[in-house]
C-alpha cells in the first residue's frame, strides 16, 4: 500500500516552533571513531538497572552481554566494541542532576572484534511471537524515541490487551532533530522489514507509519519501500508540536483519546519509534544487540552539525569533538530537542540508548527574556494540548499549594512545554510543574510510608492485646484450678475429720 | 557556560509583554492620529499629558512599592493605559482631568492590586467611570470637529490656554455626541425618523466626522486597528464578535418591536465606543477570562449591558460601566468554565469506551 486516504482528526492546542532542521536535514549518517573510553551505564531504560556479569579486567568482544536485565521491566546492556573492562563504578549520566549511576567502563582495544552473536532465524515469520519478543529483550532494545521503555515488554502487551494496530512514530516534531528523518531516507527497506516483523510479534492487523509533512524525502523513501507490504501504510500528518506525543498521534489517527492514566493499548494501539523498528530488524535479521544509534548534533555553536552514528557509551565531549567542536561558547548544551530535552550538566556523561540529539545552543537561539508577572493572557490555555490551565497550575505551585495544582490537572500534564513556549511573560512554567510533581510524589511516598507504619503498629497493638488477654485467661484458669483443688482438699480433710469424730 | 539548571523549553516564540503593548498601540495609531487631526491641538496636548501622567504615576508607584522600576515601566502597559484613557476623554478636557484620571487608572486601577496582571478591573475604565461620576460637567462637554489645518481650529497659544483651563477667547463650537443627542431627543418624545434626518449620516459616522471622544468617532479606523490585532493574533475573535453580535441581536429585536423608539443595529455598532470597546477595551488580557468559552460569555454580557444602559439607563454611553461590571464576573467565569482535560470526561473521570463485543 502507499498513502492511505486516512481521515485525520484535529488535536487541541499545540505550537509551531521554528524547525531549524536545515543544518542537518539530508546530512548523511556519519560514523565516528570509538573514543578512548566507553561508559555503559547499567540503567539506560525505564525499570530496574541491569546486573553486571563481567568484572574488572575482563576481556570483552563487540556485542557481548555485559549486564543482565533484572525483573519484568528491565533491559540488558552490551559492549559496543571489543576491549577490556577497566572498572564498574559510579559515573555521571545525562540527567539534569548530574548524579552518578553504576557504569561499566571499557577501554577499546582498536580491533573491534565481534563476539559470537545469536544466530538469526532463517524466517522470522515462522517464529512464535514470544520468541521474537525474547530475542528483542535479549538484544537490549528500548524505545529509541527517548522514553527508553523496554520494547520487548511493549511487544508482549498483546497478552493483556486487544491490539489492532501498530503505529510507527516517525513524526520527529522536536526542532533541530533529524536522526529519524535521515534513518528513514537511508534505511527505508530495513525499517519496513522491521515493522513487518513487529506486526507478526504483536499479532496485529496492520501498521501505520506516521511522518510529519516537513519530511518529504523520508515520506517518499518509506512509501517506496512500503509498496510491497499490504498491511503497512505511510500517513503524512500536519506539522505541529507535539504531534510526536503518542497520545496525540493516536488521537490524530483515530479521533479517540487515550483514557487518563491509561495506555494507548486501552484503545487497541501500540506505538513504537521508527528507530526502534530499525533496531528490531537489525536484531532479528542479523543478531545485533543495541550498541549504537543515530544522534543529531546541531545548534548555533557547533562547527559541523550533522547526523552521526554514535556507539553507545561515547562521552558527549567526544561526540562534540568529532563534530568539529565549538564555534563559540554555547549558552546551553541540551540532550534531546529544545522543547523537552534535558540540560547536560557534565559533558563527560555518555550517549545512551535514548539520546536522539545533542544541541549546542546560543543565547539568540534560546531567546529567553527575563520573567515578568503573569498577565492572564490565556495563551498557555490555548496552547496546551491536554486541556489544562497552566497559569493556574503554576500559580498554585509557586505558593506550594500542591493539591491545588493537582486539582487543575497537574498529573495529566505531559510536560511538552507548549505553554512555556508561548508565554509572553517568559514564565518557566515547566519548571514549576516539575517541582510540583516531584514534591507531590515525595509527599505521597511519605504518606504511604506513614500509612504502612500505622498499619504495622496497629497490627502489633492487636497482637500484644491478644497475647495479654491469653495470658490473663491462662492465669485466671490456673487460679480457678488451684482454688478448686484447695477446696477439694479442704473438703476431704473435713470428711476425714468428721469420720474420725463419729467413729 | 554557567546557566542555572532549569527545565526547558530552550526556545521561545518571539513574544513579550512589550511586543503585545506595542502592537495594540500601533493598531490605535490611525484612529488616534485622525482624532487629533479632527479636534486640533488641544486634543494633542490632552493625549500627551494623559500618557505622561500615567508613566510618571507608575514610576512613583513602583518606587513606593519597592519594585524594580526599569522592567515594569518600559513594558508598555502604563503608556497603553494612558493612551486608551485619552481615547475616551472629551478631546478639549482640561489638563487636570487627565492627571486625576491617570492617578485613578494607575494607582487605584492597577498598582494597589499588586501591579501588572493582578488588577480586577480595566484600569482605563476605572479612571473613566471615576471621572464621569466626579466631574460630570467636564466629562460631558463635547465639541464639534475643528479640523487641524482648517481656519476654525485653535492656534498654538489658544490651544494651550484651552487645555490648561486658562481664560481664552476662543469660540468653541460645542456639539453633543450622537448617542447623547439621540437620548435627549427620544427622552423628549421625538420619533427616530425625524431624528435620523438630522443626526444619522452613516458615512459621517464611519469616517468620523462627528462629535465625541478620540476613540468614538472614526469607526472605520478603529475597525481597521481591530482587524490588525486579530491578524497578528494579539487578541482572538471571541470577545469582539460575541459582544457586537449581542448588541446587534438586541438592537434588531427591539428595532423590530418599535422602530421609532429603538435605533437599528448598524447605528449601535457604528456609534459611540462600541468598536473601541469591542476590540480594545473589553479584550484587555488581564481582566477578561482565559478560556475561549469564557470569553464568549464575557463578550455577550458586555454587549447586553451596553445595550441595556444605552437604551434604558441614565447615561447615553454604557461601555465603561458594562466592561467594569463584566470584569467583576471574570473570576467567576474562570472558576466555572474550564476546558475538558484530555482523556477525561467533563466531570474529571477517565473516559471509557464501550467494549465492542468480539466478532470471530
Amino acid at each position: 500500500m502507499g498513502i492511505a486516504d486516512l481521515k485525520l482528526f484535529k488535536i487541541r492546542g499545540g505550537v509551531h516552533p521554528a524547525e531549524n532542521k536545515s543544518a542537518t536535514a539530508g546530512s548523511k549518517i556519519t560514523p565516528i571513531p570509538f573514543s578512548e573510553r566507553l561508559f555503559i551505564p547499567l540503567q539506560q531504560h525505564i525499570g530496574a538497572p541491569a546486573a553486571p556479569i563481567v568484572k574488572r579486567g575482563d576481556k570483552i568482544f563487540k556485542g557481548q552481554l555485559l549486564a543482565n536485565s533484572q525483573g519484568m521491566i528491565s533491559a540488558p546492556v552490551h559492549a559496543p566494541t571489543s576491549g577490556k573492562v577497566i572498572a564498574i563504578a559510579k559515573y555521571p549520566v545525562l540527567h539534569p542532576s548530574g548524579l552518578p549511576v553504576r557504569t561499566v567502563i571499557i577501554e577499546p582495544d582498536g580491533d573491534d572484534k565481534m563476539a559470537e552473536l545469536i544466530t538469526p532465524p532463517a524466517d522470522p515469520f515462522s517464529l512464535e511471537p514470544e520468541e521474537i519478543a525474547a530475542r528483542v529483550a535479549a538484544s537490549g532494545i528500548v524505545g529509541m524515541g527517548g522514553a527508553t521503555f523496554p520494547s520487548a515488554v511493549k511487544l508482549n502487551l498483546r497478552q493483556r490487551y486487544q491490539l489492532e494496530t501498530l503505529v510507527i512514530n516517525a513524526a520527529e516534531c522536536e526542532p533541530y532533530l533529524t536522526c529519524d528523518d535521515q534513518l528513514m531516507r537511508e534505511q527505508a527497506d530495513e525499517i519496513m522489514d522491521g515493522i513487518s516483523i513487529m506486526i507478526h510479534a504483536l499479532q496485529v492487523k496492520n501498521s501505520i507509519v506516521v511522518i510529519e509533512a516537513n519530511k518529504p524525502e523520508a515520506i517518499a523513501a518509506m512509501q517506496l519501500a512500503g509498496k510491497q507490504f499490504r498491511n503497512i501504510t505511510v500517513v503524512t500528518v500536519p506539522v505541529r508540536y507535539p504531534m510526536g506525543s503518542e497520545k496525540h498521534m493516536v488521537q490524530t489517527l483515530t479521533g479517540k483519546e487515550t483514557p487518563a492514566r491509561g495506555l494507548t493499548a486501552d484503545i487497541g494501539i501500540v506505538v513504537h519509534n521508527v528507530a526502534t523498528a530499525y533496531a528490531v530488524q537489525q536484531c532479528i535479521r542479523h543478531g545485533w544487540p543495541l550498541i549504537e544509534r543515530v544522534v543529531t548534533v546541531s545548534g548555533g555553536a557547533i562547527k559541523n552539525p550533522g547526523n552521526y552514528m554514535v556507539p553507545i557509551g561515547t562521552p558527549v565531549s567526544a561526540l562534540i569533538e568529532s563534530a568539529g567542536g565549538f564555534t563559540s561558547e554555547p549558552a546551553r548544551i541540551i540532550a534531546g530537542g529544545p522543547m523537552m530535552g534535558q540540560p547536560v550538566s557534565e559533558t563527560k556523561a555518555p550517549i545512551v540508548k535514548g539520546s536522539g540529539g545533542i544541541l549546542l545552543l546560543t543565547e539568540k537561539e534560546i531567546a529567553q527574556k527575563s520573567t515578568m508577572p503573569c498577565i492572564r493572557c490565556g495563551s498557555c490555555v490555548t496552547a496546551c494540548p491536554c486541556g489544562l490551565l497552566p497559569l493556574e497550575m503554576a500559580n498554585r505551585a509557586r505558593i506550594n499549594d500542591l493539591d491545588g495544582s493537582a486539582k487543575f490537572g497537574l498529573m495529566d500534564c505531559i510536560a511538552c512545554g507548549s505553554c512555556a513556549y508561548v508565554c509572553p511573560s517568559h514564565i518557566p512554567l515547566v519548571q514549576y510543574f516539575n517541582f510540583a510533581k516531584g514534591a507531590l510524589a515525595e509527599k505521597q511516598r511519605a504518606q504511604y510510608k506513614q500509612e504502612e507504619i500505622k498499619k504495622l503498629s496497629d497490627a502489633r497493638s492487636i497482637r500484644m492485646e491478644v497475647q495479654a488477654k491469653a495470658k490473663r485467661e491462662a492465669m485466671a484458669k490456673r487460679k480457678a484450678e488451684m482454688a478448686a483443688k484447695k477446696a477439694q482438699k479442704e473438703m476431704e480433710e473435713n470428711d476425714a475429720a468428721e469420720q474420725e469424730a463419729s467413729a | 557556560m554557567t546557566a542555572t539548571t532549569i527545565s526547558g523549553p530552550y526556545t521561545h516564540e518571539k513574544t513579550s509583554i512589550s511586543r503585545i503593548m506595542i502592537w495594540v498601540m500601533l493598531a490605535l495609531t490611525p484612529a488616534t492620529a485622525f482624532g487629533i487631526y479632527q479636534f486640533g491641538l488641544p486634543a494633542l496636548w490632552l493625549f500627551i499629558i494623559t500618557i505622561l501622567a500615567c508613566v510618571i504615576t507608575e514610576a512613583v508607584s513602583l518606587y513606593i512599592a519597592g519594585k524594580p522600576i526599569k522592567p515594569y515601566l518600559f513594558d508598555g502597559s502604563a503608556i497603553l493605559t494612558g493612551w486608551l484613557l485619552a481615547m475616551t476623554l472629551p478631546p478639549w478636557a482640561p489638563w487636570w482631568i487627565a492627571v486625576v484620571g491617570a492617578f485613578m487608572a494607575i494607582v487605584v486601577g492597577k498598582q494597589v492590586f499588586g501591579g501588572i496582571g493582578q488588577n480586577l478591573f480595566n484600569p482605563a475604565m476605572v479612571a473613566r467611570v471615576a471621572l464621569l461620576i466626579s466631574f460630570p460637567l467636564e466629562m460631558t462637554t463635547w465639541v464639534a470637529p475643528h479640523h487641524l489645518f482648517s481656519e476654525a481650529t485653535p492656534g498654538l497659544i489658544e490651544s494651550l490656554r484651552i487645555t490648561f483651563d486658562l481664560q481664552n477667547e476662543f469660540d468653541a463650537l460645542s456639539g453633543a455626541t450622537v448617542l447623547g443627542y439621540i437620548k435627549t431627543e427620544l427622552g423628549q418624545g421625538v420619533s427616530l425618523t425625524s431624528i435620523w434626518a438630522e443626526a444619522f449620516n452613516p458615512v459621517n459616522f464611519a469616517l468620523g466626522n462627528v462629535s465625541g471622544s478620540l476613540g468614538e468617532t472614526s469607526a472605520i479606523l478603529i475597525l481597521l486597528g481591530g482587524l490588525v490585532l486579530l491578524f497578528t493574533r494579539i487578541i482572538s475573535w471571541h470577545i469582539p464578535v460575541s459582544m457586537m453580535l449581542t448588541i446587534a441581536i438586541f438592537a434588531t429585536l427591539f428595532n423590530f418591536i418599535d422602530g421609532e423608539k429603538y435605533p437599528p443595529a448598524l447605528f449601535h455598532l457604528l456609534s459611540g465606543a462600541t468598536l473601541l470597546g469591542a476590540f480594545f477595551i473589553a479584550t484587555d488580557l488581564v481582566t477578561s477570562p482565559v478560556t475561549k468559552a469564557g470569553q464568549l460569555l464575557f463578550g455577550a454580557g458586555c454587549g447586553a449591558l451596553v445595550f441595556i444602559i444605552r437604551t434604558w439607563a441614565g447615561y447615553p454611553e454604557g461601555m465603561a460601566f458594562a466592561v467594569m461590571l463584566m470584569n467583576g464576573f471574570t473570576p467567576m467565569i474562570d472558576h466555572y468554565i474550564k476546558p475538558r482535560i484530555y482523556g477525561r470526561t467533563r466531570k474529571g473521570e477517565p473516559i471509557s469506551y464501550e467494549k465492542v463485543p468480539e466478532n470471530d
